[in-house]
Order: C-alpha cells, then sequence, then structure tokens
C-alpha cells in the first residue's frame, strides 16, 4: 500500500499550486478555481489521516467541508456578476470600491 | 514498486498536471475544464483510500455543481482578454511564486522526516455509504443541520447578490447591483 506520506505531500504540492494561482493570478473566475482547489487538497489530508487512524470523523468533516466549498462558490460567483454589472470587468484589481 | 504505488504516482502526476493546467491557461473555459480533470482525478484517489461515498460525492457535488456553476458564470460574462493588465504591480506573480515554492519546501521537509505509515486497506470498513451514514446522521447531526442551514442561506444570499438593479433603484444607489 502507498504510505500516507505520499498523499500528504501530494496534497501540499495542490494547495501550493492553488496559492501561487491566487497570488499571481488576477481572473476572478481563476481565483476562485483555485480556492477550490486548495479545498480539495485538504479534503485530501483529511481523507489520507481518517484511513491513518481508522477514524470515519475526518470523512464526516470532508463532508462539511464540501457544503461550505459549494456555498462559497455559488456566493462568490454571485459577487462577481453583481460586480460585472457594475464596473464591466472580472479583474481582481479593479474591485476597489471599498479601498480607502 | 507495486501496482498501487504506480497507480497512485499515475493518477497523482495527472492531478499535479490539471492544477497546473488551471493555474496557467489563458483562457477561463480550459482552466474550468483542467479543473474538472482535477477533481476526477481526485475522487479516484479518493477510492484508494477507502471513501467511496465521498468520492461519488465529489463526482455530483464538484465535477456536476461546482464545475459546472463555473461555466455557465464564463457563458454569461464573456470570456476575453481579461487578463495581465496589473502592469503597476508586476512584482506580484513572482513573489506569489517564490512564497509557494518556500512554503513547499517546508512542508515537504517536515512531511519527509515524520515516520512512513501505510494506510490499512480495511480502515472505516471500506467507507461504504452505510458506514458513513450511520456516523453521519448519529453522531454528527448537529452539522448536517448546520449544512443545511449554511446551504439555505448561502442560496438566498446568491439569489440577492446576483439580480439585476431595477431602473430607478441603480439611480439612487450605486452599491446595489
Amino acid at each position: 500500500m502507498v504510505p500516507i506520506n505520499y498523499y500528504l505531500i501530494l496534497s501540499a504540492i495542490i494547495f501550493i499550486v492553488g496559492t501561487i494561482g491566487v497570488l499571481s493570478r488576477r481572473n476572478v473566475l481563476i481565483i476562485i478555481m483555485c480556492v477550490e482547489m486548495m479545498l480539495n487538497s485538504v479534503n485530501l489530508t483529511l481523507i489520507a489521516f481518517a484511513g491513518q487512524w481508522n477514524n470515519l470523523v475526518g470523512q464526516i468533516f470532508v463532508f462539511m467541508v464540501m457544503a461550505v466549498a459549494a456555498a462559497e462558490v455559488a456566493v462568490g460567483l454571485a459577487i462577481l456578476i453583481a460586480h460585472f454589472h457594475l464596473s464591466k470587468s472580472t479583474n481582481i484589481d479593479d474591485v476597489n470600491l471599498m479601498k480607502w | 514498486m507495486d501496482f498501487a504505488m504506480i497507480f497512485f504516482i499515475l493518477v497523482g502526476a495527472l492531478s499535479v498536471g490539471a492544477a497546473v493546467g488551471v493555474v496557467t491557461s489563458k483562457i477561463a473555459v480550459h482552466s474550468a475544464l483542467f479543473l474538472l480533470v482535477h477533481f476526477a482525478t481526485l475522487a479516484i484517489l479518493y477510492v484508494t483510500l477507502n471513501a467511496q461515498f465521498l468520492a461519488a460525492a465529489q463526482v455530483i457535488i464538484y465535477a456536476g455543481g461546482i464545475v459546472i456553476l463555473i461555466l455557465f458564470v464564463i457563458m454569461l460574462i464573456g470570456s476575453g482578454p481579461m487578463e495581465t493588465r496589473a502592469a503597476y504591480r508586476s512584482w506580484v506573480p513572482y513573489a506569489g511564486l517564490a512564497l509557494g515554492i518556500l512554503m513547499l519546501a517546508g512542508v515537504s521537509l517536515t512531511l519527509l522526516q515524520t515516520p512512513a505509515a501505510p494506510i490499512d486497506p480495511e480502515a472505516n470498513q471500506g467507507g461504504v455509504p452505510i458506514v458513513v451514514g450511520l456516523t453521519l446522521y448519529s453522531q454528527n447531526i448537529l452539522l448536517v443541520q448546520l449544512a443545511a442551514i449554511l446551504l439555505l442561506v448561502a442560496l438566498i444570499g446568491a439569489l440577492l447578490l446576483a439580480r439585476r438593479p431595477k431602473p430607478e433603484e441603480s439611480s439612487t444607489s450605486n452599491l446595489r447591483s
């Protein structure tokens, strides 16, 4: 069987690719996708630990994370559409209405 | 190196490749399709970790729900050239890349020093839906209700946020749109 370290390293790589995407891309849609990727890598970590410790609470928590991710992407895309009506842009640098 | 290891490396490489594709592709639709591949490969990895129920939920919620929602929004607002206008902060991508490599090095060093623990193939009784369901609806019933309220609030919030402004309303307030 595959040791758990390999799953954790894969999860870390995916999380960091998502982080780089959030930090370096300027398109709001891509940033939302990268946030989803980061949530998924955390899910992989939780499931790997649930398998290691033979405990189902990790899998239950993954279910909760999935619910939060669905809510997050719905509200985030709604905010994106609302802002698009306002400024006709999906660049994150244009979202500066509340910046002083 | 046995079959499970080779399978893990193949699927993991595909998953990381799809993740890199999401970040690097220039067209938003391509990013969404790469994201679909990424979610599918992660579902395969969940099966190898004794989480069959969560693998099915992953395919249904992420690949069936979230990616479709993102694709709908891309179709709605158009996916023209909308990138790399931030020339006044051109150092940000490099800073992100450097921070990411630093973080990866730290995490990998920590993980490689911990002893390798093999995963019991019989752990969690295979993660079949009946086992997960029994745990979910007996000890964690409050979590289910919390998720229900969360999803309801998110639904109402998304409806309120994304609705088009009425003409007389938009003239009075700029913030509500």
